[in-house]
């Protein structure tokens, strides 16, 4: 086989393998401790998993730990939480995003910039450091330890809509123009022929939205404190901390709680790939 | 721009309709926590009690609470060796994975998957790796290296939650410098090895400084990240942040103090505001320091 680089010259056969062996090594470093994980899930009860050396599959795979950790913590309900406080957050961001957006980028009126100017504040206070006034603005609108109160924080993204600001401003004037003149209102044009236009930047708002609020950890962990409301990640922490010493029950809820995100990852690598440049640009 | 303005014409309301609710959603739980932030860094609030004005009490009782210097140290110290390791690591994996050769979308992704991993996960599965009797040790010792304390010494702990930080941000940095990799004219690359450079002088004599600004840009997105570092020490030193506390980060300790029924609100936001001007002067440093080298 003949392999050639972009300029149309052949790659040296021993610049191939040097290649492809690195690629190899950083694949079973980054992979390797997911299958590990893996791994360790679908070992027996009786089967040893401390072995040194260490036996890499498992001798009877068996999904035994798979309901043993749903007896011991709920997690079926948890997945269920972090589906509802997840999907919230992918609907409220994209409609919320858009709206805004296509105000900030479209619409003329007094106020516009100080409107923009609020957004890019907004994306550049950091998180981590506000987050026990959230907590008590939480605790003020009686919503602390409510999934609700898991979502509202970040339920429209700063960033995200300075995003979709950026999708509409890339957006020729014309057509919107032609709508115009035929008669077309502001709603209209928006839902019509805008938001059409922008269906890429959208999916990266959504995709970024769902990531986000699936792997949160640190303010779920400081907003829900009733075992019944905890989402996957809280509910990990909680199985870790709590059931610390069956590593074949943790490894099991580590692969729920990680397995639908490399799926979603697997069909829609693009949108999370172009995601990270553009997030990159504006952070 | 006739028609233009006439695109403009509108009801007046529509566009405040159109931002309310994201103006709502960023005032109420941003702006307005990140300003009573301030405030009460200034009181002695509690989660139940209102609390008075105190001055500066809260940044003087700071002085003296050697956890406040305990989580200053550890935070620094995740900044010093998480940055240079994130800056150049993922760009190095970058050329590795640009030329395009067979399979290499597979693995570009595949180099992606820690990235989308919830940190809590990624947090859990090195627990286990690392554990006394895990993997890591497992093969340590038929190599006959022994076993190591990964999490039980103080400064292993530390060091294997950088080792983590920087396992589970390669690919994301990596996507950033393939976009900037793709700008690089080839020509230049093309004309160095003319001159008969190897490898090592191409990529420093003309990789280096053709992405130059994406490495300031990494390196001043992953100084924040690390600065304000929390998930992975919390999982992997637990809740106290390991033994005596020693590993305890600053956000670990904002979260420790300001939570729950008794939590000291104030003194915990004046945690935060010391994070804030850490974070804003950790920006302001590396976009300086990337000016004075231009010159």
């Amino acid at each position: 086989m003949k392999v050639t680089d972009d300029s149309g010259r052949r790659i040296k056969v021993w610049e191939l393998v040097l290649r492809y062996t690195l690629l190899l090594a950083v694949l079973a470093l980054t992979v390797g401790p997911f299958l590990w994980q893996l791994s360790t899930s679908l070992k027996g009860p009786t089967e040893n998993i401390y072995t040194s050396p260490p036996q890499f599959l498992p001798g009877e795979p068996t999904l035994h730990n798979y309901e043993r950790v749903a007896d011991t913590i709920p997690v079926w309900d948890y997945a269920l939480n972090s589906v509802k406080v997840a999907t919230a957050n992918v609907v409220t961001n994209c409609v919320g995003a858009a709206l805004a957006g296509y105000a900030l980028a479209r619409l003329r009126y007094r106020g516009r910039r100080a409107a923009t100017l609020a957004f890019i504040l907004a994306m550049l206070v950091p998180v981590e450091g506000i987050i026990i006034a959230q907590f008590t603005t939480m605790r003020d609108l009686g919503l602390n330890n409510t999934l609700i109160a898991v979502v509202l924080p970040g339920c429209i993204g700063a960033m995200n809509v300075l995003l979709m600001r950026n999708a509409f401003l890339n957006l020729p004037y014309e057509i919107e123009e032609a709508a115009f003149v035929d008669g077309a209102n502001v709603w209209q044009r928006f839902t019509r022929i805008a938001l059409p236009s922008v269906k890429g930047t959208l999916a990266v708002v959504a995709i970024f939205a769902f990531m986000g609020a699936w792997d949160d950890f640190l303010w779920p962990l400081i907003v829900l404190s009733d075992p019944s409301k905890f989402t996957l990640t809280i509910g990990l922490n909680y199985l870790h901390g709590t059931f610390a010493n069956d590593e074949r029950l943790v490894a099991a809820g580590t692969v729920i709680a990680v397995a639908p995100l490399i799926a979603l990852f697997a069909c829609l690598q693009r949108y999370f790939f172009r995601g990270v440049g553009e997030g990159a640009v504006k952070g | 721009m006739a028609t233009a303005s006439r695109v403009r014409r509108q009801l007046p309301v529509s566009p405040w309709l159109f931002a309310a609710p994201g103006l709502l959603v960023i005032g109420a739980f941003v702006l307005y926590p990140f300003v009573s932030t301030l405030i009460n860094a200034f009181t002695d609030r509690r989660t139940l009690i209102e609390g008075e004005f105190v001055g500066l009490a809260n940044f003087r009782e700071l002085l003296h609470d050697d956890m406040f210097w305990i989580g200053l140290r550890n935070s620094t110290l995740y900044v010093l060796g998480v940055v240079p390791a994130l800056v150049v690591l993922p760009l190095l994996l970058a050329l590795l994975v640009q030329k395009n050769i067979p399979g290499i979308a597979f693995f570009r992704s595949a180099f992606y998957t820690p990235v989308v991993a919830s940190i809590v996960v990624v947090g859990l599965i090195w627990v286990w790796l690392l554990d006394e009797r895990g993997l890591v040790n497992a093969v340590l010792e038929t190599i006959g290296v022994g076993r190591v304390g990964f999490l039980s010494d103080q400064w292993l702990l530390l060091l294997s939650a950088m080792a983590v930080t920087v396992w589970k941000g390669l690919g994301y940095y990596m996507i950033i410098y393939l976009a900037a990799l793709a700008n690089v004219p080839r020509e230049l690359h093309e004309a160095a090895a003319v001159d008969g450079a190897g490898a090592v002088r191409r990529f420093l004599t003309v990789t280096v400084p053709a992405v130059r600004s994406t490495m300031v840009l990494v390196g001043a997105l992953s100084s924040v990240a690390a600065f304000k570092v929390f998930s992975e020490v919390y999982l992997m030193a637990g809740p106290s942040g390991g033994p005596a506390g020693e590993d305890t980060t600053l956000v670990m300790l904002v979260q420790r103090t300001g939570t729950g029924l008794t939590g000291r609100v104030g003194y915990a936001s004046a945690i935060s505001v010391v994070v804030f001007v850490i974070t804003v002067a950790l920006m302001l440093l590396v976009l300086r320091a990337d000016r004075r080298s231009e010159t």
